[in-house]
């Protein structure tokens, strides 16, 4: 049994971080250190985040800004058993957590790899998978530029249910279906029915986790230009 | 699937192993030994090849970059050594056996599908001068390893 089961509900304990405006390179690093050298289950959601200098920046075909909302499960293979550690076993988990975050409210579903409301993507997702242990990492749009969205391009890998459609015809707003605090509180609910979950603070977090080397960082431009040919899911600073 | 057991079988032929018939599932071959992380193994001597076995490309999806150690690098068992990254997926690859990184497989920056079409085959990852010849008995044959991968299956 896991030791972080708590034996009398028989519930895997989960550690909850709340943030707020938390810069999204640091989002990301916290998250890499809690994947590599923890031994604990993590909910991390940070609402909106903080770009620095930057007014907004591209993550595949989501912009994210000042208030894009990320949501973060960091997972250990054996407290999540009827999950396998691959890309499609734990996007169906995740897509059955959301959909009862978005139960009665629009047409919810998991499209290929994408959060969808009917055919329109408002969350992109990326993992990372370990031996024990995986996170499922999701950028929820809810709002954004017109103007801004016209700097995508269409990336070389794109979903078939896309057909073709430019991004203002591919993507729609999180804000026109919940308020924000209910999606919160949505999602905080759902992952408390698989799991214990006791809130942390950061400062908390420094003392748990084993020393490690880090691997997140920002790319360069070329280094960009050499991913964008494989993947959506890729973070730059514009 | 007589498309894949077709391939299964030259691939068979060229590595002069034989083939185990596991009728609709993944392909294992006999002759390898394999990682409960899914990995196998050829041993030749004190060197070993790996790669990552048709039950993971399966599972993985279009693997779109493969992520190849520094040759010299010291690998581990069980610790990883690098990544495939498939669409919204990245995934380490860890090593089956410990020792030192003597070749890898620089095909696969150009072209990492080959892990999918052909992961026994043309899409090794890495080869490595063992450092503990004793820890492949730790591995699984092929028939353990067809019953790992059913009964992992089976749970899910």
């Amino acid at each position: 049994m896991s030791v972080n089961r708590v034996k009398n509900l028989g519930l895997p304990l989960m550690n909850l971080v709340k943030l707020r405006g938390t810069p999204i390179l640091q989002q990301l690093l916290l998250e890499e250190r809690l994947l590599r050298s923890s031994s604990d289950n993590w909910c991390i959601v940070n609402d909106g985040t903080n770009l620095l200098t930057l007014s907004w920046v591209c993550l595949g075909t989501v912009i994210v800004d000042e208030n894009t909302l990320f949501v973060s499960l960091i997972c250990n293979r054996n407290d999540v058993p009827d999950v396998q550690p691959y890309p499609r076993s734990v996007m169906a988990w995740s897509g059955s957590l959301y959909s009862e975050v978005f139960n009665g409210i629009a047409d919810f579903q998991l499209r290929e790899n994408d959060y969808v409301f009917g055919d329109r993507k408002f969350g992109g997702n990326a993992q990372s998978i370990t031996r024990n242990r995986w996170i499922h990492h999701t950028s929820f749009l809810w709002d954004y530029s017109v103007s801004n969205m016209a700097y995508l391009k269409l990336p070389s890998r794109v979903p078939q249910y896309r057909l073709e459609r430019d991004h203002t015809d591919f993507v729609c707003k999180m804000k026109d279906y919940i308020e924000r605090s209910v999606f919160i509180e949505k999602t905080i609910k759902a992952v408390g029915t698989q799991f214990m979950l006791k809130e942390l603070s950061l400062d908390e977090i420094d003392d748990s986790c084993r020393e490690h080397v880090e691997t997140t960082r920002l790319l360069t431009l070329d280094e960009l230009k050499e991913t964008t040919t494989r993947s959506e899911s890729i973070a730059q600073a514009v | 699937m007589a498309a894949r057991f077709l391939w299964a079988s030259r691939a068979a032929s060229h590595l002069r192993i034989s083939v185990a018939q596991r009728g609709f599932a993944s392909v294992v071959l006999k002759d390898l030994k394999y990682a409960d992380s899914h990995e196998w193994v050829k041993i030749d001597g004190n060197k070993a090849t790996f790669g990552i076995t048709d039950h993971a490309q399966d599972h993985l999806g279009d693997v779109v970059y493969v992520e190849l150690p520094d040759l010299g690098r010291s690998v581990s068992q069980g610790e990883s050594f690098g990544a495939v990254e498939s669409v919204k997926a990245t995934s380490d690859i860890n090593s089956p056996v410990s020792g030192k990184v003597v070749e890898v497989n620089e095909v696969l920056t150009e072209s990492p599908g080959l892990v999918n079409t052909s992961p026994y085959e043309e899409g090794w990852i890495i080869k490595v001068e063992l450092s503990d010849a004793g820890e492949v008995e730790k591995l699984m044959d092929s028939d353990k390893y067809s019953k790992f991968c059913e009964e992992e299956d089976a749970k899910h």
